[in-house]
Parts: structure tokens; C-alpha cells; sequence
């Protein structure tokens, strides 16, 4: 892994300004006029994917040997994990649609091994299969879209899949055309990325140990739904109904999903649900136009994000196993390294100034306002997000850090801080969840490195028809939301409080229960999809198949042998003779033809 | 130098005979020495087999490696063979497979003499079949393959050998039976046309004969193959005849047999009779949709699981049907790859199968679980096999079904997004069996003993594995020997497209037909 993250910084640092690197191996399929090459190619946008991956990918890997050591699979962990990273690099690098699917579902395959990696709990394997088939139904999408550019494309005489004469080309097509082409994409980035009504594989994949959380479920994987759609800016930009309903789509996501994650008592899950809001973030910009600034969320999350999993796991794992907060509680003194990192992470995300969440988060909530696709409803619903997030965040820091020790006593004894291989990679993804944002801080600070790096992919950012003045208000506007939620969660939470219960049971426990049970979304897709489909799966197989199908066969055999009685005596059972008689017959019609 | 006796690729296709013959020699006592010498044969054929490929001009769609010799002169019949980038692979696939079954086989130890005498006689059978270019020559070893496989199934099968085997030889005779008339009957209109009564298939293919007589010949030639591949609502014989025959008959009935139908459509039914075809296309490929989730549904939920791989079968078929009735190329490449591709991976699932019912003697799904902790070699290989036939980027599956699907998408968008459906299905029910029968914990106390899959095992599966990553990495060796092939054919359909009448032309959208290829 440190070779390939020395050799992404090489990548990075031959890449000529605005050029782009491709490398052609040799070719994949090819019939009559599809070829897919087997080639890659690295321009900006790739080479940040690359950084983030190896990167990340390195002190995850680091982290794993203290956190999987004493795991008996650990041969088979990273023989998966380094699969995994070898899926999402051709992913990201990949020259063309087909080659990108390859490394699409190939880091879903990793993600089921991974998910269900301890094989002998039932619930770790449903939610591998659950997570690869949910994304199956949208790759089924994302499949279609790749053969609808193909063929629409082929009609205007461009016969090819490569991005960047799809780019050159793109503007050939009819806007609906487009328009179906790109939802149909997008239908595989809402399963990727776990998104609505797809995002319900995210939460179950918790059940994977903790640094794949990190990389998979949190920095990487599941940022492809994103990436990809960068990466097919070009296509995307022209279809102004795809990009709104992307919009409606993630902020809807970030917003609910933040909800659930208000009541969540499992560690990981609040963090996976908190995945899935920042993701809805990351396509609330991609919705608006904000390529640029949906990269850099998802560059930033993939530091504060891989940091507060990481802590996650550093907790449990001192903990012998347990993932409930309410058996947490008062941790700071056990855990200091852990619980400092926490914090930083949690402010990063949470949006606290100068750290990398407050700036990638501000550029979003900004353009989903200022954009000309932006609307007030959108960065309505995307502030409040932030102040659940804040919220949420600091409940659960609170919950775990603060606060009685609820753990049990003789648990209590053997808390100890994690071994240096955890710590190390802790501290520097916090130093990162602070730094990471200063590449890309708005016009009035020093303006954004970042949006310049990423300027030969994306043309240049529009000047904006507003001023500092109102970006200044909305920052802070969303900084007091912020703090509010920071606050309350710390009314609530920091000491033994009765103020959640009071309110919950004031509400006469509706909406908490909504959010408890997220909505009760499984619930409803297995009544109207899981239920009916083994239904029917199970009426074919032992009624149609049996009685209907194969009776008709049976009962025409059994009437031509009814009827047959006459030639009862031929009847011998014997296979050969009947062999005979088809010669016989055969021989017959033969005679009666030649005779003509 | 001298010209040979007998040409290279008679060899590959007497080969296996020869060592049957053999094995008539070689006393009924002495098992190692009949398995010893029948590997010797299939081996050799598998090596003949390469010597074939060797020679094989790859960019040519001309038959090569033809050989004719007068068989019958009074009725024009020929021992007429020859191969092409048809035909090339599927008996490639053949010869490969043969000593596979046969070391898959070792277990077996009452009357091994029959059973390998069987397995050989039928190997002659089904490569025969894939080379004869004499409609009646192929005719007969269609039907040479089916004595062997009814006595491989009828004794040496499980309980209900008898119902499954009858059931298997009555249902495809009585449609092969249909074909024989109607190869007679088109030799005779031949006859009648040029004067040359003949059954040579190259010839025959001049022969244009009105729409209404190629409607009732297609559908002759049609019902025997669909009932072969098999094409929904024909398939009931199937999982009867594979939950009872024995690992290699299950493993050679899916792998190569069920190939013979598309094979048929593919060399006779369609480049016979085009105009037929396209008129027909759109009930086929609704059929093969249909098959295709059909298939899959009703997989899902079988607790055996032979039979789930059986029904699996249904649905990858219905895949390469509709590949085949796409007629344009990327359809047709693909379906040819799929059918190598079914052949390795369902293959290897029988075998996979054949190995944990030698050990536990069941096949119910539900016997198992946990095998991963017990069995952690045999279980990733199974992973891998499970994967490829879902089709997963990078291994073989997928290169097939996304060609298939390309070429469908054109033809008929709406099909190709119904069967496309088929990929989650796939999913479904793969992940659903793998999960139950690997994962989990290992509670049986009869599984709790189970050995790792030894060497010969490993021996078995390594050469399938192989190809399963090879043919997904590096498929352009195989798509351009089948593409030259394949053109001719879809030539044939596009020339008669303007003179079809089109009876049915919903589902089909000429305007997008015209271009592309």
C-alpha cells in the first residue's frame, strides 16, 4: 500500500498542468464496432481519487494490523482489502464506461466479502448479500445507461465509450436522449452511494469489522456514485432535469437520513447514517452544477469521516465487541488519544470554522443557494441538515466520551488505549480533517487551489453574481445552526438528562419512532417487493412448473400411451427397440421421398 | 509429404471411439487400468484438439480442416466434416472437458467398464455433432450422443434414473424426430431443384424456398433444438434428468448437450432458413426472456441443489438465445461466448456439487452451512465459480452477457431491458445459495468432519478456474476466430430483412436496425 500511495504522489506530480496521462494495454472486447480497451488514464479529478485511496487506503491498512492482529482470517482481510483497493484504483483510472463498471462492481464484490467477513454470524452475510444485490438493482440501471450512450452515440456515427471522445461528442445527442441516459446512470450512483430509495444496504453493511467501514463504507466505495458522475460531468451538465432531480434526490437523502441518525444507539450506525446525509451532500452539489465542490466534500469527508470510523473502531475494540452507547459513556479518560481525534473530527464534520468540513460543507450549502440551478427550498433543507449534524454528531460524542461510565465493571478494568497502530493513523487523519480544507476556501479568504486543480477537468468556475457579503451571511447563518445543535446535544447528553425522554414522550413518540425504525423503509420493501417475489418464485416453482408445465408434458405422454393400447405388445419398455422403430420409420420416409 | 490416412480432425472425433474400443479389451476387474486408459484417450483428444486450434486460420470464415469421403453415394450422403469459428471453440470446449468428467468419475465403481465405454461413445458423439457439415451425417450423431447419455442416466443415476432418463430420450427423439423429416423433406426439394439429391449443408444453403415451406421447416428443425437448449416452456426435462444423473453426466449434459440446441439454431435453423427466422424473432426472444426470469425465479427457491443449478441453466440459455435472435453481431459473438461460458461455469458447479454430495450424501441446501470453516479451499473456489456465473466484471460472464445485451438492446430495447433483470436475479439466488451452504456457523455435526478438496480435486477444477479469469481478461483470442463466422450468418438475416413479411412487427425497430455492425 505505501508503494502504491509513493506511487500515486508520482502520478501526481508527472501529470502535466490540465493534461492528462493514458496508458492502453490492450483490447478488451471487441465486436464489430464496440471495442473496449483495456486502458487508463489519469487527468486531475483521477489523480485526487488516487491520492484519497491510497492514502487513506495506507493508514487504514496500517490501523488494520493492530485492529484485525489477533484475527484468525487476517490473511484472507487483506488479501480482500488490497483486492479492493487494486477494484477501486481501475475504477477511478479506468479510460472508458466498460472498464469503470469492471472496477465498479469488483469493489462491490470486495465490499460483500468484506461485509460479511466474519461468515459465521447470519446477520454479517445477509447484509453482504443484501448490499451486493441492492446494488445490483442499480447497476441493472447503470448497465442500461452505458448500452442506451453506446448505441445513441453509434447512431451519430461515434462509435466509442471512451470519456474523452464522449466528451467531444456528447453534444451530438438529443437533450431527452440524454436526459434517460444520465437518470439511468445516476440509478447505479444511488445504489453505489446509497442513496434514495437505494441507500438501505448502507447501514447493514456496518456489520463489517471497522476499518472497512472506514474505506469502503465511508471514504471510497461508496464515493464512486459521486465520482463517476464527475467524471461524466460533461454528459451530466446537459441534462438540466437529471441534475434536479440529483439535487432533489440528495438533499431529500441528506435530510432524512440525518434524522434517523438523531436516535441511533449502535456507534457505527449513527456514523453510517451520517455517511449517507454527507453523501446526499456530495450530490446535492453535483445536482446544482458545483462539480468541483462536490470533489472536495467528498475529499474532506474522507478524512473526518475515516477518522470518526476509525475512532469508532479504536472504542469498540477496546471494549472487547460492544458497539452500544448506552454501554458507553465517560470514555475520555480511557481513550485520550482517541477521544481528542474524535473531537476534531466531529467539529470537521459538524462544520466548526476553519476546519475542512466547514469549508467543502459552506461551498455546498453556497451553491446549492447562489447556483443558477440552486434554489432557496434546497439550502433550506440542506442548512437544517447541518444542524442535525451537529447535533447527532455530538450526541453521540457526548454519549460516548461523557458522561457515567456505563460499561460493565468487569469490562471496565481491561479499557485500554489502542496500540500505536491505530493511534498514528488516528492523528493524522484528524491533522487532515483540519487541513484537508484549506485548499479550497472561498474567494474572500485566498480563493481555492483546489477549484483551480480541478479547472482543466471541470472549465472554469462562473463568477459569482453574489457577493462576499451574502456568502459571509448563509456561512454564518449555518455556523449558528451548528452551534445550536453542538449545544443542544450537549444539554441533552453531556450529563444524565431526561430532557430527550420529556420530548420524546411529548411528541407522543411519533416522529422519534419514525426516525428509531428509519422510517420503516425495510419494513415496506420487503412487504412490497421481498414478499410478493418469493411469493410468486414459489407458486412457479412448485405449482406452474410442476403441475402445469411439466403435467401437459407428462399427461400427452401419458395419452399418447393410452391410446396406444393397441400396440400394447410393442410396448416392451425396452429403449432399443423403440430406437429400432424410430429407424424403421425413418428409413420409411426416406424410401417415400427417394421414390419421387 | 504424405498425405495423413485420416485427417486431424476425424482424429479428435474418432479418437474417443477408438479408446472405447479399447476398453472392450481390458478385463472388467482391473478399474484403474479402464479409467488409466480412458483419461490416456481424452487427453490425447484434448491435445488433437490443440493441434486443430493450431491449424485453425483465424481470419478466415471458410470451413478448414475439411474431409469428404462418399458415405452413402446412393442417396448423396457424405461423411462430410469441417470446422469454423462456429464450431471451433464449442469443440475445443468438448475435448477439454473430456478427461475432466472422467477424473471426476474415479468414485465411481460398479461397472466401470460400461460407464467409461459410455463416456467415450459419447464424447465421439457430441463432437461429431459439432463438425458434421452432412445434415444426415449430423443427424446421426445427434442421435449417437443420446443412446450413451440414457444409459449413463438410467444406471448410473440416483432413485428416479428410470422416470428422468425415459423422460430425457422420449422428449428430445420426439422432437429430433420432427428434424429428421424435415432434413429429408429440404434434401428432397433440393433434389427436386437442382437435380442433385444431396445433404450437404453448404449446398443446402443455396437452396432458397418459399416463405411458407421454410415457416413449417423452421419450426421442425426449431422444436428439436428448443427443446435441446431448453427454451421455456420446454425445459421440464431438465432438472429431472440432471438431479439424477451422476456429477459427469450432469456436468456433460449441461456444459455440451444443451449447447447443441443454440448450436443447431445457430449452423442449421437460421442460416437455413432466415426469412423464417426473422419472422418468428419476436416470439423467440420473448421466449428466451421469459426463460430467463422464469428461470432464475424458480431457482431461487429450490432447496435441492442440483436442480437449482439445473433451472440456473434455464435462465443462462435464455441469455444466449436471445444473443443468438439479436442477428447482429455483437449479439451473436456473444452468445457464442456465453455458451463456452455456461459450459465452464455450470459446469464447474456440478462438479463443485458432485464433490460436497460424494462426501455428505445429500444435496439439500439446507444440510449445509458453514462449509467455509470446514472446507476453506473448496469454498473459494466455489465463490469464484458462483461469481462467474453471475457474471461479474473481470471474469468470463460477463464479457457474454454484456455482448448479449448490447446486441439485444438494438434489436429490441425493451426485451433487453427485461432480461437485463436477469443480472439481479442472478444475484438473488446465487448469493442466496452460496450464503446458506459456506457461510454461517457450522452446526451439523456431520459436516463438522468434511475434508478440504484433495489434489485430484484441485487437478479438476484448476483448468476450469483458469479460463473462468482468462476468458474474462482476454477475450479477443476467442471473439475474433468466432467473428468471421458469424457475419456470414447475420448477412444471410440482414438480406432477407426487405423481403420478410412481417407479420409480426411489433418489438422489432428497423429504423435502429440499419445502422451499426
Amino acid at each position: 500500500m505505501a508503494i502504491s500511495f509513493l506511487l500515486s504522489l508520482w502520478v501526481c506530480w508527472l501529470l502535466p498542468a490540465g493534461g492528462i496521462l493514458r496508458d492502453t494495454l490492450f483490447p478488451w472486447i471487441e465486436s464489430g464496432s464496440f471495442h473496449a480497451q483495456l486502458s487508463f488514464q489519469v487527468d486531475a479529478l483521477a489523480a485526487v481519487m488516487l491520492l484519497v485511496i491510497t492514502g487513506i487506503g495506507l493508514l487504514i491498512h496500517v490501523y488494520s494490523l493492530g485492529y484485525m492482529g489477533h484475527d484468525d482470517g487476517m490473511v484472507r482481510y487483506f488479501a480482500y482489502l488490497n483486492l479492493f483497493v487494486f477494484f477501486m484504483l481501475l475504477l477511478v483510472m479506468a479510460d472508458n464506461l466498460v472498464l469503470l463498471f469492471v472496477g465498479w462492481e469488483g469493489v462491490g464484490l470486495c465490499s460483500y466479502l468484506l461485509i460479511g467477513f466474519w461468515y459465521e454470524d447470519h446477520t454479517n452475510t445477509i447484509a453482504g448479500n443484501k448490499a451486493f444485490i441492492v446494488n445490483r438493482i442499480g447497476d441493472f440501471g447503470f448497465l442500461l445507461g452505458i448500452l442506451l450512450l453506446f448505441w445513441e452515440m453509434g447512431r451519430h456515427g461515434v462509435w466509442s465509450i471512451d470519456f474523452p471522445e464522449l466528451q467531444r461528442s456528447a453534444h451530438l445527442l438529443a437533450p431527452e436522449t440524454v436526459t434517460l441516459i444520465t437518470l439511468l446512470l445516476f440509478a447505479g450512483a444511488t445504489g453505489k452511494s446509497a442513496q434514495i430509495p437505494l441507500y438501505v444496504w448502507l447501514p447493514d453493511a456496518m456489520q463489517g469489522p471497522t476499518p472497512v467501514s472506514a474505506l469502503i463504507h465511508a471514504a471510497t466505495m461508496v464515493t464512486a456514485g459521486v465520482y463517476m458522475t464527475a467524471r461524466l460531468y460533461f454528459l451530466f451538465s446537459l441534462a438540466p432535469d437529471t441534475l434536479a432531480v440529483i439535487a432533489l434526490i440528495g438533499t431529500l437523502t441528506a435530510f432524512f437520513a440525518a434524522t434517523v441518525g438523531l436516535v441511533q444507539n449502535d456507534i457505527k450506525r449513527v456514523l453510517a447514517y451520517s455517511t449517507v446525509s454527507q453523501l446526499g451532500y456530495m450530490f446535492l452539489a453535483v445536482g446544482v452544477g458545483a462539480f468541483s465542490a462536490a470533489i472536495f466534500h467528498l475529499f474532506t469527508h474522507a478524512f473526518f469521516k475515516a477518522c470518526l470510523f476509525l475512532c469508532a473502531g479504536s472504542v469498540i475494540h477496546g471494549l472487547g465487541g460492544e458497539q452500544d452507547m448506552r454501554k458507553m459513556g465517560g470514555l475520555k479518560s480511557y481513550f485520550p488519544i482517541t477521544y481528542w481525534t474524535y473531537l476534531v473530527a466531529a467539529l470537521s464534520i459538524a462544520g466548526a470554522p476553519l476546519t475542512a468540513g466547514f469549508f467543502s460543507k459552506d461551498q455546498i450549502l453556497w451553491q446549492a443557494y447562489a447556483s443558477p440551478t440552486g434554489s432557496l427550498g434546497l439550502w433550506l433543507f440542506a442548512w437544517l441538515t447541518a444542524g442535525l449534524t451537529a447535533f447527532y454528531m455530538f450526541r453521540q460524542f457526548f454519549m460516548v466520551f461523557h458522561g457515567k461510565c456505563r460499561v460493565d465493571e468487569h469490562l471496565k478494568a481491561h479499557i485500554d488505549e489502542s496500540p500505536w497502530m491505530m493511534t498514528v493513523p488516528l492523528i493524522l487523519l484528524a491533522v487532515g480533517s483540519i487541513f484537508a480544507g484549506w485548499l479550497g476556501t472561498p474567494e474572500f479568504i485566498w480563493g481555492s487551489p483546489w477549484d483551480r486543480w480541478l479547472e482543466p477537468v471541470f472549465g472554469v468556475a462562473k463568477a459569482d453574481a453574489h457577493g462576499p457579503m451574502a456568502e459571509g451571511l448563509l456561512m454564518a447563518l449555518t455556523l449558528g445552526l451548528a452551534g445550536l445543535g453542538i449545544f443542544l446535544a450537549y444539554l441533552f447528553y453531556s450529563r444524565e438528562s431526561d430532557i430527550p425522554e420529556k420530548i420524546s414522550s411529548w411528541a407522543k413518540g411519533m416522529p422519534y419512532r419514525w426516525f428509531l425504525n428509519k422510517y420503516y423503509v425495510d419494513e415496506t420493501y420487503d412487504f412490497l417487493f421481498v414478499r410478493p417475489f418469493t411469493f410468486w418464485a414459489i407458486w412457479f416453482a412448485r405449482i406452474f412448473d410442476l403441475r402445469f408445465i411439466d403435467g401437459i408434458v407428462n399427461g400427452l405422454a401419458n395419452r399418447v400411451r393410452g391410446a396406444s393400447l393397441f400396440w400394447r405388445q410393442l410396448q416392451t419398455g425396452k429403449v432399443q427397440h423403440y430406437l429400432y422403430g424410430f429407424l424403421a420409420g425413418t428409413l420409411l420416409i426416406l424410401a417415400y421421398y427417394l421414390n419421387l | 509429404m504424405i498425405e495423413p490416412f485420416v485427417g486431424d480432425l476425424s482424429l479428435v472425433v474418432f479418437l474417443p471411439l477408438l479408446g472405447a474400443m479399447v476398453l472392450l479389451f481390458i478385463p472388467r476387474s482391473m478399474n484403474r487400468v479402464l479409467f488409466t486408459t480412458a483419461i490416456l484417450f481424452t487427453s490425447l483428444t484434448f491435445f488433437w484438439s490443440l493441434r486443430v486450434l493450431w491449424r485453425f486460420q483465424s481470419d478466415s470464415g471458410e470451413m478448414q480442416l475439411v474431409e469428404r469421403v462418399s458415405w452413402i453415394p446412393a442417396y448423396g450422403i457424405d461423411y462430410f466434416i469441417g470446422i469454423d469459428g462456429l464450431s471451433l471453440f464449442l469443440v475445443l470446449l468438448t475435448a477439454f472437458l473430456g478427461p475432466i468428467v472422467i477424473l471426476a468419475s474415479w468414485t465411481i465403481s460398479e461397472r466401470v467398464k460400461e460407464y467409461l465405454f459410455f463416456m467415450l461413445v459419447l464424447e465421439t458423439g457430441m463432437i461429431g455433432a459439432f463438425v458434421a457439415l452432412d445434415l444426415f451425417l449430423f443427424y446421426v450423431f445427434w442421435e449417437v450422443m443420446l443412446v450413451p447419455m440414457y444409459f449413463i442416466i438410467g444406471v448410473w443415476g440416483g432413485p428416479r434414473r428410470i422416470y428422468a432418463a425415459l423422460k430425457f430420450v422420449l422428449y428430445t427423439m420426439s422432437g429430433s424426430l420432427l428434424m429428421l423429416v424435415a432434413i429429408i423433406y429440404l434434401a428432397a426439394r433440393n433434389a427436386q431443384v437442382t437435380q442433385v439429391l444431396s445433404f450437404d449443408l453448404l449446398r443446402l444453403y443455396n437452396l432458397h424456398l418459399p416463405y411458407e415451406e421454410q415457416f413449417w421447416l423452421f419450426l421442425a428443425f426449431a422444436l428439436s433444438f428448443a427443446i435441446k437448449v431448453p427454451l421455456f416452456p420446454f425445459h421440464t426435462w431438465l432438472p429431472d434428468a440432471h438431479v439424477e444423473a451422476p456429477t459427469a453426466g450432469s456436468v456433460l449434459l449441461a456444459a455440451i448437450l444443451l449447447k447443441m440446441g443454440t448450436y443447431g439454431f445457430l449452423r442449421f435453423a437460421i442460416p437455413l432458413f432466415p426469412e423464417a427466422a426473422l419472422a418468428v424473432q419476436p416470439f423467440i426472444v420473448a421466449l428466451a426472456v421469459i426463460g430467463i426470469i422464469y428461470g432464475a425465479l424458480v431457482a431461487m427457491v429450490q432447496p435441492d441443489l442440483k436442480k437449482l443449478v439445473a433451472y440456473s441453466s434455464v435462465s443462462h440459455l435464455g441469455f444466449v438465445m436471445l444473443g443468438l435472435f439479436a442477428f447482429n453481431l455483437q449479439g451473436m459473438q456473444g452468445a457464442l461466448y456465453q455458451m463456452l461460458n455456461h459450459g465452464l461455469s455450470t459446469g464447474a458447479l456440478f462438479l463443485i456439487v458432485g464433490m460436497i454430495y460424494e462426501r455428505r450424501h445429500t444435496r439439500m441446501i439446507d444440510d449445509f452451512g458453514g462449509l467455509w470453516k470446514q472446507m476453506p479451499l473448496f469454498s473459494a473456489l466455489f465463490l469464484v465459480v458462483t461469481f462467474s456465473s453471475i457474471g461479474l466484471p473481470g471474469l468470463n460472464g460477463f464479457v457474454g452477457e454484456f455482448l448479449i445485451l448490447l446486441g439485444a438492446f438494438q434489436a429490441t430495447p425493451f426485451w433487453a431491458a427485461g432480461a437485463a433483470t436477469g443480472m439481479i436475479l442472478g444475484a438473488i439466488y446465487m448469493l442466496w445459495m452460496f450464503r446458506r451452504v459456506n457461510f454461517g456457523p457450522l452446526s451439523r455435526p456431520e459436516n463438522q468432519k468434511l475434508q478440504d478438496i484433495g489434489a485430484r480435486e484441485i487437478v479438476i477444477l484448476a483448468p476450469i478456474l483458469a479460463l473462468i479469469v482468462f476468458m474474462g481478461v482476454y477475450p479477443r483470442p476467442f471473439l475474433s476466430r468466432m467473428r468471421f463466422s458469424a457475419e456470414p450468418i447475420i448477412q444471410r438475416v440482414e438480406s432477407k430483412k426487405e423481403a420478410t413479411p412481417l407479420i409480426f412487427e411489433g418489438g422489432r425497430s428497423r429504423e435502429s436496425q440499419s445502422h451499426g455492425n
